[in-house]
Formats: structure tokens, C-alpha cells, sequence
């Protein structure tokens, strides 16, 4: 387990420097223009940035009434027991119903989770690992399927939300195995 | 998302009203917004970056390059699709853009995929297997660096915001694994029709 732990640490650690590096440098060597092709793609993803702040003002500000009001906090002490022997923090739970729904109601969930907990936060932690591992099932399969006009889905859902259940699982148990 | 939206409100001035914080909520609900605009600010750059770094990578072929190395397991995981239809090819491309965090790009390539597919289905009002099996590798997130929960964790001051990277590549190995095998396993419980009878 040690060693997993280890190996789990050092992808993290590095991946992001390495694709930093290696990119461009892979990219020079084939004689991309590197410094155009950089500015093209960050003006995209400058618009896709400014894109999802409606999305974020909508749900953080829905969340902050429902957090303030007290309401998360009556639901949590109501769910706790069920969620404490599990060691699944109880402020994570509407992260994992909204997931399936919404990407940018679960990104504006896990932004309020990293707000309100800390970053570094067991909740905080397994909502990131959630987030990433999971994709918003029911959008994907709307769009998919309706390109192509097909209405009768057969397993689709139901395999979609299995993975999507054992990806929740298996979030929850590496994190606290790497974490605790 | 409408009607999980408007709960959340519901049901916090519900709370509100029942013992809870009024000035809270309201409280809550302008914090809230202006928490977003400042969050949003220290996101934009960060996307910015990583879309900058992927273009760079696909001008250089490199996604190019990944959609070759999966050929292979592709092949093994439709086995009844012809060996060289173009739709293996798009939908490797599909699974390679979104492995590299390409969502805007995989979802054009993801729905020219679902067309190809559609030539080889004998009901076009149902799903075939191998539909099925692509969304669901689709919805269970394949993805090698999670960019936007990467760059959330570092606007809100993580100590090392890519610290889960690694975990959240074995969690999503996991949710694609058992995705997979849940696909296969039910495939034979919804009975794909057969086709129509021809008529001569």
C-alpha cells in the first residue's frame, strides 16, 4: 500500500510539470509555431472561463441562501450517522446527487465546498476527486443520443450511473486511504 | 438543473422560516455571488494556460499519435465493428480529446462517431450495443489531468493543488472499468430488436 500511496504521490506531483515541458518541447522539435498556438487555444479557454461565471453566480449564490439559512446544516446532522461509519464527510453528499445532473452545478458545488472547508479539506478533497473522475452522465447521453435521433436507450442509464456509482466509491477510498 | 436550482432556495428559506437564519440566507445568497465573480477570475487564467498547452499538442500531432497507440484496444472492445470503419477511428479520437481534457473539441468528434455508428444500426430508434458502450466510456470520464478541478483547488489556496491527480486517476480507472463491464453484462437484458423485415 506504501508503495501505491508513493506512486499515487509522485504522478501527482509531476504530471502537470511534465506536460508543461514536455509539450512544448515535443511541439519545437516538429517544428510547431509553438508561441501562436499557445495564444489561440488560451483565447478559448478564456472564453469557456467567462462562459461558466453565470453558472457559478447561480448556483453559489442558491448554495450560500441554503448553507446560511441553515438548511445544509439541519440535513447533514440528519444524515451523519448514516455517513459517519462509511467516513464520508456529510457535506460532500449534494456534490455526489448533483454530479450526474449537472457539470457546472457540481463545479459551482465543489467550489463552494473548497470556499467553505479549505481547499485541503477531507470534503473538499474527495469532491475534487469526485469532480474529475465522473462525468455529467445525463447531459452527455441527451446530446449523444439526440444527435442521432435514437429514443429507445436500453442499458445506457443504468450503465452509465453503475460507473458512475463505483466511481464515487472508489474516490471516497483512495482519498482516505492517500489522505486520511 | 432548474429544479435542483430552485430547491436549494426552497428549501433554504424553508429552513429559514422553520427556526433557521433569515439574515443568513440573504446573507448566504450575496456572499455567494460576489464568492463567484472572485473565484471565476483566478479560474479564467488557469483555463487559459491549459487550453494554450493543448493546442500546442495537437498542432504537433500529438493527439494524433494517442488515437494510433488505442487502435488496438478499441478493435478489442467493439469487436462488431469492421476492422477499418471510420467509426473506430472517431471514436478513438472522441476517447483520446477527452483523455487530454479536450472537451469542446470531443464532443463535435463524439457526435460524428455517433452518426458513423448509426450506419451499422438496424433500429435507428435504438440504441445499439456499441453505442451504449461508447456513452458510457464517455460518461465515466476518461480523462488523464483534470484541469478545471486542479485549477478550482488552487484559486481557493490548496497547498498542492495537483495532490489529487493520482487519485483521481485510479478512481475514474475504476468508474470506466466497471462502466464497461456493467455495458456488456446488461447488453443481452434489453434485447436489441431485430431488424425490420425488409420487403422485397
Amino acid at each position: 500500500m506504501e508503495l501505491v500511496v508513493e506512486i499515487l504521490g509522485a504522478i501527482s506531483r509531476w504530471a502537470i510539470p511534465v506536460f508543461l515541458v514536455g509539450v512544448p518541447a515535443v511541439a519545437l522539435a516538429r517544428g510547431v509555431k509553438i508561441y501562436p498556438a499557445f495564444i489561440e487555444g488560451a483565447k478559448d479557454g478564456l472564453q469557456v472561463g467567462l462562459r461558466i461565471v453565470p453558472y457559478l453566480v447561480a448556483i453559489l449564490a442558491a448554495v450560500g441562501a441554503f448553507r446560511g439559512a441553515g438548511a445544509m446544516d439541519r440535513i447533514a446532522s440528519w444524515l451523519q450517522p448514516a455517513l459517519d461509519p462509511l467516513g464520508i464527510p456529510a457535506s460532500v453528499l449534494p456534490l455526489f446527487l448533483v454530479r450526474p445532473l449537472s457539470g457546472s452545478g457540481a463545479t459551482g458545488l465543489l467550489a463552494e465546498l473548497i470556499r467553505s472547508e479549505g481547499a485541503d479539506s477531507l470534503a473538499a478533497r474527495i469532491g475534487a476527486v469526485v469532480n474529475g473522475s465522473t462525468e455529467t452522465t445525463f447531459y452527455v447521453l441527451a446530446v449523444y443520443f439526440g444527435a442521432v435521433g435514437i429514443t429507445k436507450y436500453r442499458h445506457a442509464i443504468p450503465a452509465a450511473l453503475a460507473a458512475e456509482a463505483a466511481g464515487i466509491a472508489a474516490s471516497i477510498i483512495v482519498v482516505r486511504l492517500v489522505f486520511g | 438543473m432548474g429544479i435542483v436550482w430552485f430547491l436549494l432556495l426552497a428549501l433554504g428559506l424553508a429552513a429559514a422560516w422553520a427556526g433557521g437564519d433569515v439574515e443568513g440566507f440573504t446573507k448566504g445568497a450575496l456572499d455567494g455571488a460576489g464568492g463567484a465573480v472572485t473565484l471565476a477570475i483566478g479560474l479564467v487564467g488557469m483555463l487559459a494556460l491549459w487550453s494554450g498547452l493543448l493546442r500546442i499538442a495537437q498542432e504537433a500531432g500529438l493527439t494524433a499519435l494517442l488515437s494510433r497507440a488505442m487502435a488496438p484496444v478499441m478493435r478489442r472492445l467493439f469487436p462488431e465493428i469492421p476492422r477499418d470503419h471510420p467509426a473506430l477511428a472517431a471514436m478513438t479520437l472522441n476517447v483520446a480529446a477527452n483523455a487530454l481534457g479536450l472537451g469542446n473539441a470531443a464532443t463535435p468528434i463524439g457526435l460524428d462517431a455517433m452518426e458513423k455508428l448509426q450506419t451499422l444500426n438496424p433500429r435507428r430508434d435504438t440504441a445499439s450495443d456499441a453505442m451504449v458502450l461508447f456513452l458510457v466510456i464517455n460518461a465515466s470520464s476518461v480523462q488523464l489531468v483534470p484541469a478545471t478541478v486542479v485549477a478550482l483547488r488552487a484559486a481557493g489556496g490548496a497547498a498542492a493543488p495537483a495532490d489529487v491527480v493520482g487519485p483521481t486517476l485510479l478512481a475514474t480507472l475504476v468508474s470506466t472499468v466497471v462502466g464497461i463491464a456493467a455495458a456488456k453484462v446488461l447488453a443481452p437484458l434489453w434485447r436489441q430488436a431485430p431488424a425490420p423485415a425488409v420487403e422485397i
